[in-house]
């Protein structure tokens, strides 16, 4: 219990994951609350990503988690960009309704 | 090893807490706050890992940019959250069932997970002594020669994102007067002024 090893931080992110699935479950039409659980979900990724780089002793793992950043944040402007239109166009962020944005 | 421990729990319950309150919060303002929390404790546990400059990334990135988007983003919208969480009640089950059905595996799967052998010797890019290198100095070695050609290609990524995100949320308004420099420049003195004859004791 008092040794902190690879299997404490795995269980962290598997905890962490799921209230990320969980999430998307839950708040099915908020595209907000949607985005910000898969923020946590990569977060979950990140924390598996580095405790196994760290653990193995290969800085490999850190040099992934970066790039993980980089696609985290270029996904969130982009999905928050496309929010704001979505929402300029029809003055509501429904799930529901995003599938009249086909064609 | 007591302290670790104790440094451990203390930011990986609070993590876990936050997230629970980024999924179950009613307002997406204090959503956005628990996620910038959860975002600082994770940091602090990659401080504990011993991966500095992870952490520092993840505040700066995380916090500094992308959590602010996401506040500048609920707050700029005027939406009716209350409407939002319809439906919250109804999912609940199935996303209950899901996510303790996920768990279980996840568990299952990591909970007893130790490095083997065979996994030592396929290291690619062993991690230098602390007291010799520092983490950051020793990512910025790999980073900018074994790993070039990815690091551009996230520079790319994120170009590619800034350049999406302004095309698709800039408009142009009409009936805006705005100054238009090339007709400016393009305007001749022909345009402006003209010679009138004008007739002896009359005027214009």
């Amino acid at each position: 219990m008092l040794e902190i090893g690879l299997s404490h931080y795995l269980t962290l992110a598997a905890i962490l994951f799921t209230l990320g699935v969980l999430g998307i479950f839950l708040n099915r039409k908020n595209v907000i609350i949607i985005l910000m659980s898969i923020e946590l979900m990569l977060l979950a990724v990140n924390v598996n990503l580095v405790s196994f780089s760290v653990f193995l002793g290969d800085l490999t793992g850190q040099v992934f988690t970066l790039l993980i950043l980089t696609v985290a944040a270029a996904e969130a402007a982009i999905g928050l960009a496309i929010l704001v239109i979505y929402f300029r166009n029809r003055g509501s962020i429904e799930v529901d309704d995003i599938s009249m944005m086909k064609g | 090893m007591i302290l670790q421990a104790i440094a451990f729990y203390l930011f990986a319950g609070v993590t876990v807490a936050s997230a629970v309150m980024v999924v179950f919060a009613r307002n997406p303002v204090h959503s956005v706050l628990f996620l910038i929390l959860a975002f600082f404790n994770a940091a602090g546990l990659f401080v504990l890992l011993g991966a500095e400059f992870i952490a520092m990334i993840l505040v700066i990135v995380y916090v500094g940019a992308v959590a602010v988007l996401f506040l500048f983003v609920v707050m700029m919208l005027n939406i009716d959250f209350k409407a939002m969480r319809e439906g919250f009640v109804s999912n609940a089950p199935i996303g209950v069932i899901i996510g303790f059905i996920l768990i279980v595996e996840l568990l299952l799967l990591v909970g007893g997970w130790t490095i083997q052998a065979p996994a030592i010797g396929a290291i690619a890019t062993p991690i230098p002594p602390i007291n010799e290198v520092t983490n950051t100095e020793a990512l910025g070695h790999v980073l900018y020669t074994k790993y070039i050609y990815l690091f551009q290609a996230a520079g790319m990524i994120l170009l590619l994102a800034m350049v999406g995100a302004i095309v698709l949320t800039h408009r142009t308004r009409p009936g805006i007067k705005r100054q238009v420099i090339a007709d400016q420049i393009a305007k001749g003195h022909m345009d402006t002024v003209s010679v009138q004859k004008v007739p002896s004791r009359s005027g214009v």
